[in-house]
């Protein structure tokens, strides 16, 4: 299995792309976490498709993986406080649309 | 003894006042104050009262006139001048005892400051010149100071009063005995102050104040000039020693292109003149100085301030003499001041402004009298002018203190029957004005026309104009005194009655008139001289001094006397046109102002403009003062409101409206801030990428 790199990282892009756009037009907090996810795993995907431009056999590189093992667990992590937050949100307002939590704008 | 004491005793009386004259002020907490206050302002049966009431200052008499009580205050305010007096009496005397053209005393010299290689030594020199302006200011001094003890007895700021004047006989010393130009400065801008402490003395009134701004403002304009010159001179001499200068004109003028700047410098200098001694264009202070008291106005305003600017001339004369275009600008512009000065006189009704309108014209004379190279005659003129006006303005400071601070010639008249001593007197000082024959003023001012004709060329023009000024001249004097004193009152005689003025007052008058009417004995014309072998006591004594200036001005030899005959033509030319109008201006107004209110009636435009002495003031206001106002308004409304208020508002603006629009940006949405993250890492993306 060959798959060009270029086409992995315009993947990447894409993944990003929709990510970035869910999370700017999407107003629904659920919504907005699973966009953050989106960019995320694109930026994984972009991790490791570098890590596989830059190795060889004789040497292999394990940066790209262990950062994408990284921003995988700190997804988790911010899945659970985000989700958390929405709860939270969602036991204050009885809503999870974002825009009705206005009250500190300036 | 050396001369420094002459200018040092009038400044310690002056500090002498003035410290008790502070110390005895009231203190302004507490209640002492008050209870004196009140005093005062009932009448004196309370002051027994505020003394019994009285704390720390139990003299009700320090509220009222703080410091006049001591009795250490006659000491302070007379004495300086007395020993003063004195000295200067004993001082000349030893320069008589000199050997003739040796008449020198100089005191030991005060290196005051270097500047540069400039090396400003000041000295006190006593030479006839200087000694006959000291013998003047200390002896008319003397008297005007007795005069004003009792003509100020009612005013609470007497001690003050006597503080600044003799703060100006201090300055008016250094000023005639400085052998320095700088040091003479310092008595120049000495006397100036003092002019305008004393213009403004009652300044609570208000208008004093005005008018001595106005003078200290005016006399700015001539100072300046004279600051200039001194550069001037500074610069092409090397010293500003008035000695030094006299004895390198000659040298000086030889070298190429200095005789332009010797008259330039000279010219500054006689620009100070026209200020300090009140001439065309800037005379317009002198008769607003009339606010202050009437001593001040006898003694700076009239006998011994404004002639320091003939004094300068006079002792720079080697200067002057070196440029004869100078001397004939001093002649015009003093005949034409003559001339304003004597018709403004004619029309005025307060008897002060015509004094003072006839001092302006006198101060013409004297300019007259330089501008021939008569120096002598102007000297002499000073001299005599010093007595007789001194004397009028005495003898009008009686009539005002008598008639209870009226000055209105209109509504006086009548005055010889209640005041016989200052009438006699006041008769002695109007004759010497108006120049009747054997008096003072009529020799001096024959003498200056005789030299103006005698001068010829733009002599006899001056002769001319002054001989019509001496025909005014004649004419306001005696239709002040047929106002004053002749004719029926005009004023409400059983309500405010005129009184004679105490003997302090009339002392000085007398001992006035006694040298006005003498006077003359000290230059008699040539003819006269000749005729009774008497020698031109004023002449002789000032010839050493003038004899190197007019040998400048007369290179060929002394010019040609005139001859007896044509010599005695002009005495009695100025003789008649003197009784003439003499005799027209008493006859015209004997019987009362009538004659005043036709005038104005028949012709109102010829009246107004003499009575605001040819409009100058106006046109001052027209010409310089409006468009000077007009400029600060352009420049605070657009300077000052458009460009630097309008920078430091602008930039306040600007922040103010970029905030606001920066502020759509800062909506507090987390999505329009993550658009901006994103876009800008887009951007960043892109810039990576292509650039």
């Amino acid at each position: 299995m060959n798959v060009p790199h270029a086409h992995l990282l315009a993947l990447a892009a894409v993944l990003f792309g929709l990510g970035c756009l869910g999370f700017l037009l999407r107003r629904n907090a659920i919504i907005v976490l699973a966009s953050i996810e989106l960019m995320l795993n694109a930026a994984n995907l972009a991790f490791l498709t570098g890590s596989r431009m830059h190795s060889s056999a004789a040497q292999p590189s394990l940066e790209g993986p262990i950062f994408a093992l990284f921003v995988i667990l700190i997804a988790a992590a911010e899945a659970a406080v985000g989700l958390a937050l929405v709860i939270a949100l969602y036991r204050l307002k009885r809503t999870a649309e974002l825009d009705s939590s206005s009250e500190l704008r300036g | 003894m050396s001369l420094w004491y002459l200018p040092g005793l009038p400044l310690l009386g002056a500090l002498a006042c003035g410290l008790l004259y502070l110390f005895s002020l009231p203190r302004r907490s507490g209640g002492a104050h008050g209870h004196a206050e009140h005093a005062h302002g009932s009448g004196a049966t309370d002051h027994g009262h505020a003394d019994g009431h009285g704390d720390d200052h139990g003299h009700g008499a320090h509220a009222v006139a703080p410091g006049a009580s001591n009795p250490l205050f006659g000491i302070f305010a007379i004495g300086p001048i007395a020993c003063a007096l004195a000295l200067a009496i004993a001082f000349t005397t030893r320069l008589i005892g000199l050997a003739d053209g040796q008449r020198v005393i100089e005191s030991a010299p005060w290196h005051w400051f270097d500047a540069g290689s400039y090396q400003i030594v000041v000295s006190l020199l006593l030479d006839p010149l200087s000694s006959t302006l000291v013998l003047v200011i200390t002896g008319v001094g003397s008297l005007i100071f007795l005069y004003a003890l009792g003509y100020m007895a009612h005013d609470e700021g007497r001690v003050k009063f006597f503080a600044y004047l003799n703060l100006f006989v201090a300055a008016m010393l250094t000023l005639v005995l400085s052998s320095n130009l700088l040091g003479l400065f310092v008595g120049w801008e000495g006397v100036g102050l003092c002019s305008y402490l004393l213009i403004g003395f009652w300044h609570r009134k208000g208008w004093p104040a005005e008018a001595g701004q106005k003078a200290f403002v005016v006399n700015r304009i001539g100072d300046a000039c004279f600051v200039l010159g001194s550069f001037l001179l500074l610069r092409l001499f090397g010293t500003l020693d008035l000695s030094d200068i006299g004895a390198a004109v000659v040298s000086v003028r030889e070298r190429p292109g200095a005789a332009f700047e010797l008259a330039l410098a000279a010219l500054l200098l006689f620009g100070g003149c026209c200020g300090k001694s009140a001439q065309f264009p800037l005379f317009t202070w002198l008769p607003d100085a009339m606010a202050g008291p009437t001593p001040v106005s006898a003694l700076i305003h009239a006998a011994t301030m404004v002639t320091a600017g003939v004094y300068l001339v006079a002792r720079l004369a080697p200067l002057f003499a070196a440029s004869p275009a100078v001397l004939n600008v001093i002649g015009v512009v003093g005949a034409l001041t003559a001339l304003i000065g004597a018709s403004t006189g004619l029309v005025q009704r307060d008897i002060k402004r015509v004094l003072a309108y006839s001092t302006v014209s006198q101060l013409g004379y004297m300019f007259i009298a330089l501008g021939c190279g008569a120096f002598t005659a102007a000297v002499f003129h000073l001299v005599t002018h010093a007595f007789f006006k001194a004397l009028l303005f005495l003898g009008a400071g009686s009539v005002i203190h008598g008639m209870h601070e009226e000055q209105d010639m209109h509504r006086m008249g009548g005055l010889r029957g209640p005041m016989p001593r200052t009438f006699v007197t006041f008769l002695c000082g109007a004759a010497a004005l108006s120049g009747l024959p054997l008096l003072s003023g009529f020799f001096s001012k024959d003498e200056i026309l005789a030299h103006a004709w005698a001068h010829g060329g733009i002599g006899v023009l001056t002769w001319l104009i002054g001989l019509a000024a001496a025909a005014m001249t004649a004419f306001y004097t005696w239709r002040m005194v047929a106002l004053t004193f002749f004719g029926n009152a005009r004023y409400d005689e059983r309500a405010h009655p005129a009184h004679e003025s105490p003997f302090t007052m009339t002392l000085p008058l007398m001992v006035l008139a006694v040298l006005a009417v003498l006077g003359g004995l000290l230059g008699l014309p040539p003819v006269i001289t000749h005729a009774l072998h008497v020698p031109h006591v004023l002449g002789d004594w000032l010839a050493p001094v003038f004899a190197p200036a007019l040998a400048l001005l007369h290179p060929g030899g002394p010019p040609p006397h005139l001859s007896a005959p044509i010599e005695w033509a002009l005495l009695g030319l100025g003789a008649l046109v003197a009784l003439l109008f003499a005799h027209a201006g008493f006859h015209a107004y004997a019987n009362g102002p009538e004659l005043d209110g036709r005038l104005s009636a028949a012709r109102p435009a010829a009246t107004g403009f003499l009575g605001e002495a040819w409009k100058v003031d106006a046109s001052y206001v027209r010409r310089v003062v409006q468009p000077i106002q007009r400029l600060a308004h352009l420049i605070a409304t657009a300077c000052d409101l458009g460009a630097i208020d309008g920078a430091v508002n602008g930039a306040g603006t600007l922040f103010t409206r970029v905030a606001r629009a920066s502020r759509a940006w800062v909506d507090g949405s987390l999505k329009s801030y993550s658009l901006w993250v994103g876009a800008g890492a887009a951007l960043l993306a892109l810039w990576w990428m292509f650039v």
